[in-house]
């Protein structure tokens, strides 16, 4: 048995399970006498009913009850944000179900509860609802403002007055979303008996959404359960309350038998978070060297007909995270976040600096021509240098102060690794299909953490088996296998013999969950914390007992002996720490994207040449699972730049209604790309040095692909997707 | 994402299907490999109220060639086609159009006949035939019937099918070995429907002048269509690159593609006119080196 500590990659814990297809995923679920929930959505995006006529679906085989907001505690209360708040946006919430009014296609109007999933939709075929269509607003300039923010840092009006040159640009990036490839469910069952409510299919953040869901039945939260079990993907949508999230344990109450809702495709793209959609109208004034003076930017933020959990969360990243690497002497950000007729909106792997990096690095590329600068020196001339840096701006109420970084280095680094020179010989020779080839460099600097606390607690047992039970959970990202490495390390007991636990509110007693780069960084430093007392308190007790000094022992899975005098040994106790770690404040890791394209304009089609990602993530705690993160947040990148949108017709019906649609980037279109994880800048925040890796594949995907098209076509991009039909426009441009 | 209620029947032979069809008619939809069919039941887009599976039917499985003439059953996969090396030395523009179809797992449920019937087009399989000048065996308790490609394709996943009719095996005839084939297509991902896409089958004769051509094209309008006057322009020339240009512009004259969601109108005919170049240039290419 190895200890695998940190640095090693041992095969994931997590994979035994999956791989020989014995997960458990909410759809394997099952309990006894459990029935199936329909939500019954809307087909219009902006529409007025008085009555929804149920008495023929209530008479229909298999169907136990319809739900409507008339049943409803004070006909649905509504959804608290849980980020980025904003008082003015809170008359936008989403309730459970639409009363009287319905604002984007799919919105719930109704759950009906039938005996299996093919009666209800069967019965919901019999609802009769009088709707009356309302007019649709689509566009976002013409959309209710729901949240409005101004940041300046530094004199901007000095900084375009002493400008030798100022470019203007409006940028677009087209509705995407995180779309993972379990859709969402649940199990809820009520037990009448104890008054008690438990809830299968817990994602992302357990421990809060049952704080939200007891505020909204008023309910303390003791009385409720949530659990996770194997989850298929996440990537900020999944996990998140959802109207769902109340309407299905609600009717395990009401019809007293085990509740199941399985989310299928078709719903799960109209109701599940959308993100992304922005319009940027950004202003950069320099000096004739390159040398920035300041960066002006006033954009949109189209968050569609409601305003969910995460209120702000992704206009306020893009102000705050639009700055990135460089040194502004000047710097003003204005955000309107408005309401459309289109599905609400959240969060999506790197949330605000994808959007944001394509800006504002395809704003300096454009400069970069303009004023005949390389664009790799007029990147590395406005480096940071200094840290911590404050940017002057913030995170929820957290400053974004940058921890760590050496920008040039990694530069430096990256050019050196990825064979930059050699990639530019490649861009000045001719491709033998006539394709037009280009190279594009993006920097980027990414978030992790905090959400302030995060908690664990390590069992031993005297035959030498460890349980870390820790409030991050998993979806998917290895997660179980890098806290055991960390608690190995510390703790200093083989990784075979770590457990990880976790997701179960009645288990685990708080935790704050698995978003935003967190749980290696937070989780992981709470695990740390409880191993090394643990230790310490085992290697203290023996030593009391065996007469020797704690630093002359020897802990393993058979006791803990005197270095050297194996006889003198005592047996493992059985003992269980906890710990919390506090931190309020963030990690930024840094990284760049390089991407060799060729651009075939007979059919507008981009080849992926190839692409390389650096990324200074201060430490790898598994560095094959580091890997895979940046590899699968490139494929979500490339389908962004590429492949997906969520368009709409002009009466607001999604026309991305399936994966048929809604093209998600394959294996076929997704290569592989060549990494280079550096460990320069531990962040000093936590004991760790970690500083999550989960999305810097992502986060310049825009702007890299699209520097590179530009550079192979001529023109400058400025709209995402770079679709075919875009790209052959662009080319006779 | 349920299919409404249907009932269910499951004939093993091809007399007892048409006596299905016969009793029931408009009310049955034929289930051959449900690749298109189960999806749009799922949505809920198609209804019908009785299916009538065919996949226990042995004798619609199977690949004969009779007297140089290749008969593909209706219930034939496209695995089975795609794995046919006898199909690939003797029709390859048939194996070339069918690798484009999908991806591996459709190709093992998905046959022949199914996509024939379904008439999307944007399938490959109806333009390839086209280009082979393909005939369709049609079977109903009124009798058999033979059709043209030109006649059983009537427009967007539409068939002259009467509801009776059940559709048992396509006819291919023998190619000239000297002939140099191309499918080429674009779609937005491997194995999507494509935005647009050609099939080429050209021979040359030994002073080089085109004898025989055929250019079909995929996602060009509401059912395959043959670009006859490319054909007519091309047929006894000698086919350089200015003839290849000059013939791609006169394919995709007076088309009207359907713009939506990944192309417009506009987009789609100028692929198209790529993709005819490309394919021709290709197909050319071969013919020149079988020739030779």
């Amino acid at each position: 048995m190895e200890l695998h500590g940190i640095g090693a990659s041992p095969l994931r814990k997590e994979d035994w399970p999956l791989l020989r297809g014995e997960g458990t995923f909410i759809a394997d679920f099952k309990r006894p006498g459990m029935v199936h929930a329909l939500v019954v959505r809307s087909p219009f995006a902006h529409a007025r009913f008085r009555h929804i006529d149920g008495s023929a679906a209530l008479q229909a085989r298999g169907v136990i009850d319809l739900i409507t907001a008339a049943e409803l505690p004070d006909r649905g209360r509504p959804i608290p944000t849980r980020m980025f708040k904003d008082e003015a946006a809170n008359r936008f919430l989403q309730k459970p179900l639409a009363d009287g009014e319905v604002r984007y296609s799919g919105e719930p109007v109704a759950l009906l509860i039938a005996e299996s999933r093919y009666l209800a939709e069967d019965a919901a075929e019999l609802l009769s609802i009088d709707y009356e269509p309302l007019e649709v607003v689509l566009d976002p300039d013409a959309g209710t403002v729901a949240g409005h923010l101004v940041v300046e840092r530094g004199n901007i009006e000095a900084a375009f007055a002493q400008a030798d040159e100022v470019i203007k640009e409006e940028f677009r990036i087209q509705r995407h979303a995180a779309t993972p490839l379990e859709t969402r469910g649940l199990v809820a069952e009520f037990d009448a008996g104890a008054q008690t409510l438990t809830v299968w299919g817990a994602a992302k953040i357990p421990h809060v959404n049952r704080r939200i869901l007891a505020q909204l039945l008023g309910w303390e939260e003791s009385r409720i359960r949530l659990v996770e079990l194997h989850v298929g993907g996440g990537f900020g949508a999944r996990g998140e309350f959802y109207p769902e999230d109340f309407l299905i344990p609600f009717g395990a109450m009401r019809v007293g038998r085990p509740v199941a809702w399985i989310e299928d495709r078709e719903e799960s793209l109209r109701a599940m978070n959308h993100s992304r959609e922005q319009v940027h109208r950004v202003e950069l004034a320099l000096k004739a060297d390159g040398t920035f003076l300041g960066l002006k930017d006033t954009f949109v933020n189209n968050t569609g007909a409601y305003v969910r959990t995460h209120g702000m969360t992704v206009p306020g990243l893009s102000i705050s995270m639009l700055p990135g690497p460089y040194a502004w002497p000047a710097y003003r950000g204005e955000y309107h976040s408005v309401l459309t007729n289109k599905t609400p909106c959240g969060t999506y792997r790197s949330p605000g600096r994808f959007e944001v990096n394509f800006v504002r690095e395809r704003l300096i590329d454009i400069a970069a021509n303009r004023l005949g600068i390389d664009k790799v020196e007029i990147r590395r001339r406005n480096f940071i240098h200094e840290f911590p840096h404050d940017t002057g701006t913030l995170f929820d109420e957290h400053p974004v102060v940058y921890d760590s970084g050496d920008y040039s280095l990694l530069l430096d680094k990256a050019l050196e690794a990825f064979d930059y020179s050699g990639l530019k010989r490649w861009r000045a020779q001719r491709s033998p299909d006539g394709f037009k080839r280009g190279l594009g460099i993006a920097f980027f600097v990414e978030k992790a953490g905090p959400a302030e606390r995060e908690y664990a607690r390590v069992e031993l047992t005297d035959s030498g088996d460890v349980t870390v039970y820790t409030g991050t959970v998993s979806l998917g990202q290895g997660m179980e296998t890098t806290l055991a490495q960390v608690c190995s390390t510390h703790l200093g007991l083989p990784f075979e013999r770590v457990t990880v636990k976790h997701g179960d509110t009645a288990v685990i007693p708080e935790g704050m969950g698995s978003f935003g780069s967190r749980a290696a960084m937070m989780g992981g430093a709470a695990v740390m914390g409880a191993a090394v007392k643990l230790r310490r308190r085992l290697l203290e007790r023996a030593a009391e007992e065996l007469e020797a000094a704690p630093d002359d022992l020897v802990l393993t899975v058979d006791g803990i002996a005197v270095r050297g005098a194996p006889s003198r040994s005592v047996p493992l106790p059985s003992m269980s720490v906890e710990d919390r770690f506090v931190c309020e404040l963030l990690g930024f890791p840094y990284g760049i994207h390089v991407a060799a394209v060729e651009v075939d304009t007979g059919t507008g089609a981009v080849g992926v040449h190839r692409y390389a990602v650096a990324y200074d993530i201060g430490r790898a705690i598994n560095p094959v699972i580091v890997r895979g993160q940046i590899a699968g947040g490139f494929a979500q990148g490339l389908g962004g730049v590429l492949l997906e949108e969520f368009a709409f017709d002009a009466n607001g019906q999604p026309l991305a209604a399936s994966f048929m649609d809604y093209l998600l980037p394959t294996s076929e279109e997704v290569p592989d790309i060549d990494m280079l994880i550096t460990e320069d800048a531990p962040s000093p925040h936590n004991p760790l040095g970690v500083k999550g890796a989960g999305e810097g594949g992502t986060a310049a995907v825009g702007g890299a692909i699209a520097n590179a098209v530009a550079d192979a076509l001529g023109v400058e991009v400025t709209q995402l997707p770079l679709s075919p039909k875009r790209i052959t426009e662009l080319a006779s441009a | 994402m349920k299919p409404a209620p249907f009932d269910y029947d499951d004939p093993r032979s091809v007399d007892e299907a048409i006596g299905l069809l016969a009793r029931y008619g408009d009310e049955c939809k034929v289930l051959a490999g449900g690749q298109s069919l189960v999806p749009l039941m799922n949505f809920r887009l198609a209804r019908p109220g009785r299916l009538v599976d065919i996949n226990g039917i042995e004798s619609l499985g199977q690949v004969k060639v009779e007297n140089g003439r290749l008969l593909l059953g209706a219930m034939v996969r496209h695995a089975q086609v795609e794995r046919s090396n006898d199909i690939a030395a003797r029709w390859p523009l048939l194996h070339d159009a069918i690798v484009w179809v999908g991806h591996s797992q459709i190709r093992n449920r998905g046959t022949v006949g199914g996509s024939v019937a379904h008439a999307d087009p944007a399938a490959e399989l109806p333009c390839a035939l086209a280009a082979l000048d393909a005939k369709f065996h049609v079977l109903s308790r009124r009798g058999p019937r033979v059709l043209r490609w030109d006649q059983i394709f009537v427009s967007e996943f539409t068939t002259s099918l009467a509801p009776d009719e059940l559709l048992t095996a396509i006819e291919v005839p023998p190619q000239d070995p000297s002939t140099g084939v191309a499918f080429v297509e674009f779609a937005r991902r491997h194995g999507d429907f494509a935005l647009g896409g050609a099939a080429v089958s050209i021979t040359l004769a030994r002073n080089g002048t085109c004898s025989d051509v055929a250019v079909a094209l995929l996602s060009a309008g509401p059912r395959p269509v043959r670009a006859e006057e490319a054909e007519r322009r091309l047929k006894g020339g000698q086919v350089d690159e200015a003839a290849i240009k000059q013939a791609s512009a006169a394919a995709v004259q007076g088309l009207h593609p359907t713009s939506d969601l990944h192309g417009s109108r506009e987009y789609r005919v100028k692929l198209l006119q790529v993709m005819t170049e490309r394919a021709l240039t290709k197909a050319v290419h071969l013919a020149t080196r079988r020739a030779a």
